[in-house]
């Protein structure tokens, strides 16, 4: 497989020009053309499809985590029929080592603002809403000027740009909830209730926002419309892996000299990322692991790493996922009953406690892992444990049950010695 | 002591209204104008907020218990949410928390008695590439912590100052070859 030429891509979403959150400048480089294009140019865009179709084509695979087709997604939506249809903007962005689209709230907003646009008219949406969590009280700040700024220069509201077509878009503060990063959570606190996350069917699609028909993106992922449009399907699925194309947002954190996030395309090899991008271990001490997507994907042991590239398929092949390109780096000194533990603390904190398995269980997962951390544990500990973790899998309504059995059984079946070493000895003596 | 909502207040509730197709949505946004008024969203301000948008109280409150930003309690003048999850522990979340425990002499969760500072553990705030950090009453982030860091800020927060907004430059291009 050959490596993408990483070192010479020119970043798309957060390019190094400055004030590019200024509209002027970013009108200056070729901002909003898309925009145009689609919305005016009836030869290039006959009819939404063909946007849709573009962007199918392009295989946008979803920045939020699932990695689903973007184009594949918006083309569920039923015919319009003359009601209200939502487009909600995910930006909730909680999963811990996650911190990327927080770059294009402040570096860029406009080309969100621009894709979610393009979306809207795809669907033929008339209301957008860029929900954004509560703690991003500054980016929230800076969503609400771009999106005055977008008003002003007739890029949303009424008539836009002469095309017939009315979108409105407004920003939705959260107040603190992981949940409400999971997309019918999410909904559910837009609606102004408490984000218990629907039973699906029906899906967002069919009865989504006050049982209106609703999409559901991420904002990174609504980021890369307009530069698919403006440069087509054949140029996204030009750069990077074949099967999970495009330019990515990838933030580095744990023990690195510079973490930070980094737009290159996707199928670097975890490695560059970690010793040239990120520029190697702090303290120059050994690498030990490194959790690939936000917490919930499994770890990868150092050993385990050779040859292998941030994309869906080459992670697959060591059992882990591409989730939010939120890579946590982890040196040689690292505990990983600690950190283990702490993934458990979040994952039990975090669940909504609508369904019994992930209210209980994640509790369960917390308290007998802190027992471990404390050396009061009994290597029987981690076999239930992992039988836990398969009692918990794919019995809720919505996936952070598995998103905290995940990190357990991984960690726990990689690193098991480390996990065994922090158990009490056996008072049985072996037969 | 009664709680209400000044003109301005009710002005911007109504016009969260024109935003939403029901008024159910301007339950989180209208509790955000509560807690910004009052500091907090107690019981009694829950009330308040059920009256003016004519909604169930049960409703309201079930809302304000379930986010972790709205305040069900008065705080300090200043609540110092420290992160310690995963890329933050990893950098050292816990030796900050210790460190503002030791040196504002309270434990996570609790008030000085000057009602200066509120000091809790949070989860992840979204600056995992800036660790250790923390977040000062639901606004900035300060990132980068360090001893020295924190009694700054510490010291400029008693003199009445609130920190600045961080801008953390993009890696530049560059610097990665």
């Amino acid at each position: 497989m050959s490596k993408p030429d990483w070192k010479n891509f020119e970043p798309v979403l957060i390019p190094d020009i400055p004030d590019l959150d200024q509209i002027k400048n970013y009108e200056k480089n070729g901002g909003y053309s898309a925009l145009k294009s689609v919305f005016t140019d009836n030869d290039k865009w006959p009819d939404s499809k063909s946007v849709i179709n573009e962007v199918k084509e392009a295989n946008i695979r979803g920045r939020g985590g699932a990695g689903f087709n973007a184009g594949l997604k918006w083309s569920f939506m039923p015919p319009a029929d003359g009601g209200p249809r939502y487009l909600a903007c995910n930006g909730d962005e909680s999963e811990p080592g996650t911190f990327k689209d927080r770059k294009i709230f402040e570096y860029n907003p406009h080309i969100f603002i621009e894709g979610a646009l393009i979306a809207a008219y795809a669907m033929e949406i008339t209301t957008i809403y860029v929900y954004i969590r509560g703690e991003y009280k500054s980016y929230i700040d800076m969503m609400e000027e771009a999106i005055q700024d977008a008003y002003d220069a007739g890029y949303i509201g009424k008539d836009i740009l002469g095309s017939g077509r009315d979108i409105e878009f407004y920003v939705h503060s959260g107040a603190g909830a992981y949940i409400c990063g999971e997309e019918t959570s999410m909904l559910e606190s837009l609606e102004g209730k408490r984000g218990y996350p629907r039973v699906k069917p029906p899906f967002p699609a069919q009865k989504g926002l006050w049982g209106r028909p609703t999409t559901i993106n991420n904002i990174e992922t609504l980021a890369h419309v307009p530069a698919v449009i403006n440069r087509g399907a054949e140029w996204f699925k030009g750069v990077g892996a074949k099967n999970h194309p495009g330019p990515v947002l990838y933030g580095i954190s744990g023990h690195v000299n510079r973490p930070g996030v980094y737009e290159l395309p996707s199928g670097v090899p975890v490695l560059d990322l970690i010793h040239d991008v990120a520029q190697g271990i702090k303290g120059g001490k050994e690498l030990k692991a490194v959790i690939p997507g936000g917490s919930s994907t499994p770890v990868l042991r150092a050993d385990q790493l050779d040859g292998i590239t941030m994309d869906s398929d080459s992670l697959r092949t060591v059992g882990t996922m591409m989730g939010t390109a939120g890579m946590v780096v982890m040196d040689e000194d690292t505990d990983m009953v600690d950190v283990l533990w702490r993934i458990a603390h979040f994952y039990h904190h975090e669940s909504c406690g609508q369904c019994t398995p992930c209210r209980e269980g994640t509790g369960w997962l917390e308290k007998i892992l802190l027992k471990i951390k404390n050396g009061e544990g009994e290597v029987k500990d981690l076999d239930l444990l992992l039988d836990l973790t398969t009692q918990m899998e794919g019995r809720t309504i919505c996936a952070l049950a598995d998103a905290a059995a995940w990190p357990v059984r991984h960690t726990i079946n990689r690193f098991r010695d480390e996990f065994e070493a922090r158990c009490k000895k056996s008072v049985h003596a072996l037969a | 002591m009664a709680y209400e909502f000044t003109k301005e207040d009710l002005k911007e509730i109504e016009k969260l209204k024109t935003k939403y197709p029901e008024v159910t949505p301007v339950t989180l946004p209208a509790l955000w104008i509560a807690q910004n008024r009052f500091g907090h969203v107690n019981p009694e301000v829950q009330k308040l907020v059920a009256k003016t948008l004519d909604l169930p109280e049960a409703h309201v409150h079930g809302v304000a218990t379930f986010y972790t930003q709205y305040y069900k309690e008065e705080k300090g003048k200043h609540v110092l949410d420290v992160c310690t999850c995963l890329s933050c522990q990893l950098c050292g979340g816990y030796d900050i928390l210790n460190y503002l425990e030791d040196k504002l002499g309270i434990k996570k969760g609790e008030t000085t008695d000057d009602g200066m500072f509120t000091l809790n553990e949070v989860e992840c705030l979204g600056a995992c590439g800036y660790a250790p950090m923390l977040q000062v009453t639901n606004d900035k982030y300060v990132n980068h912590l360090t001893e020295e860091k924190v009694d700054n800020l510490i010291e400029s927060l008693k003199n009445g100052e609130q920190p600045e907004y961080e801008k953390i430059g993009m890696p530049r291009r560059n610097n990665i070859k």
